[in-house]
């Protein structure tokens, strides 16, 4: 993952760094499965491998396939570089306190999982814990998201359709203005 | 990609399964790992598939405009809905043990009823996303 995440820094064609994307995805599905979230993995496999990449690569199609050269402003360089460092440290700061994995008195087991785990299945009839917890416990949740990927593509289909109106508009002005 | 013969003929081999597949992930979620957000994806990828195979115009009289935008606002509704007809059943929002006289079956299938909302939304939203991504011509 390491490497993937290095050439795609490195690399310049888009459209290779598009696909290096999906392989980090892949990558990714696959450490899930070896953490045992199953669920999450399957996600991460249908989505960030599969749909994501195919709509990059339709971004790539309408655009270019080749990155641009950034504006090399020493004054910008090291604004970039003091932001990431700072976000960075404070990112390994804050997993300095963090249980090691599978550490059954983490704070996260204290509270409802144990609940979840044996109350679930016999209060759902659903064996599947994690299906239990997003649709019954965290059906507000679940909701919210739902709703979330609706605005997402209320708002894609809206920025795409006011773009192709424009288009048509100034398409319509154009034929005025030849038949004249 | 049309004069690909290989790929159309595997593609249309292919294509039946993803979807069966997706419906498998769609209800047996509740008992492997899957729901309604991995099985929309899945589906949708299905109609990426042949749109990329057969061309966006074929894929969109397959599935028109009004189906994929009443799916998207479909899937939403049966969400909510549940939750309303819940309360209507003299309990909480989205509380489905009230839905049938046993509150297992109740939960059981209130659990379907909004991951096939989920699953719905997903998909047309993907499948919308892609649409308007693919049908755009490039500026010439």
């Amino acid at each position: 993952m390491a490497v993937t995440v290095f050439m795609v820094v490195r690399l310049h064609n888009l459209f290779a760094v598009v696909m290096l994307g999906g392989i980090y995805s892949l990558l990714a599905a696959a450490l899930l499965v070896v953490l045992d979230a199953v669920d999450v993995a399957f996600t991460e496999a249908a989505v960030g491998a599969g749909i994501s990449t195919v709509l990059a690569l339709g971004a790539l199609s309408l655009t270019t396939s080749q990155e641009k050269e950034p504006s090399r402003r020493p004054f910008y360089t090291f604004v970039v570089l003091f932001v990431v460092a700072i976000t960075g440290a404070a990112l390994i700061f804050g997993s300095l306190d963090m249980p090691v994995i599978g550490d059954p008195t983490a704070p996260i087991h204290g509270h409802v999982a144990d609940v979840y785990l044996s109350e679930g299945p016999v209060a759902t009839g659903v064996p599947n814990v994690v299906t239990a917890v997003l649709a019954s416990y965290r059906g507000f949740d679940t909701l919210g998201e739902t709703m979330v990927v609706f605005t997402a593509g209320i708002g894609v289909l809206l920025t795409f359709a006011s773009v192709q109106a424009g288009r048509k508009r100034e398409d319509e002005a154009g034929e005025e203005e030849g038949e004249e | 990609m049309t004069h690909h013969l290989v790929v159309r003929v595997i593609a249309k081999m292919l294509i039946p399964f993803i979807m069966l597949f997706a419906l498998y992930v769609q209800f047996h979620g509740d008992f492997g790992p899957g729901g309604g957000f991995q099985a929309g994806v899945i589906f949708a990828s299905a109609f990426i598939l042949y749109a990329l195979v057969f061309g966006v115009e074929t894929a969109r009289e397959v599935a028109p405009d009004w189906v994929v935008r009443t799916g998207i606002a479909l899937g939403g509704l049966i969400y909510g809905g549940t939750g309303v007809v819940s309360l209507f059943k003299d309990g909480n929002y989205l509380d489905y043990s009230v839905l049938k006289a046993d509150p297992v079956a109740g939960q059981h299938i209130g659990i379907l009823v909004i991951e096939l909302g989920v699953g719905i939304t997903v998909a047309s939203v993907m499948t919308a996303i892609f649409f308007a991504f693919a049908g755009r011509q490039r500026r010439g």
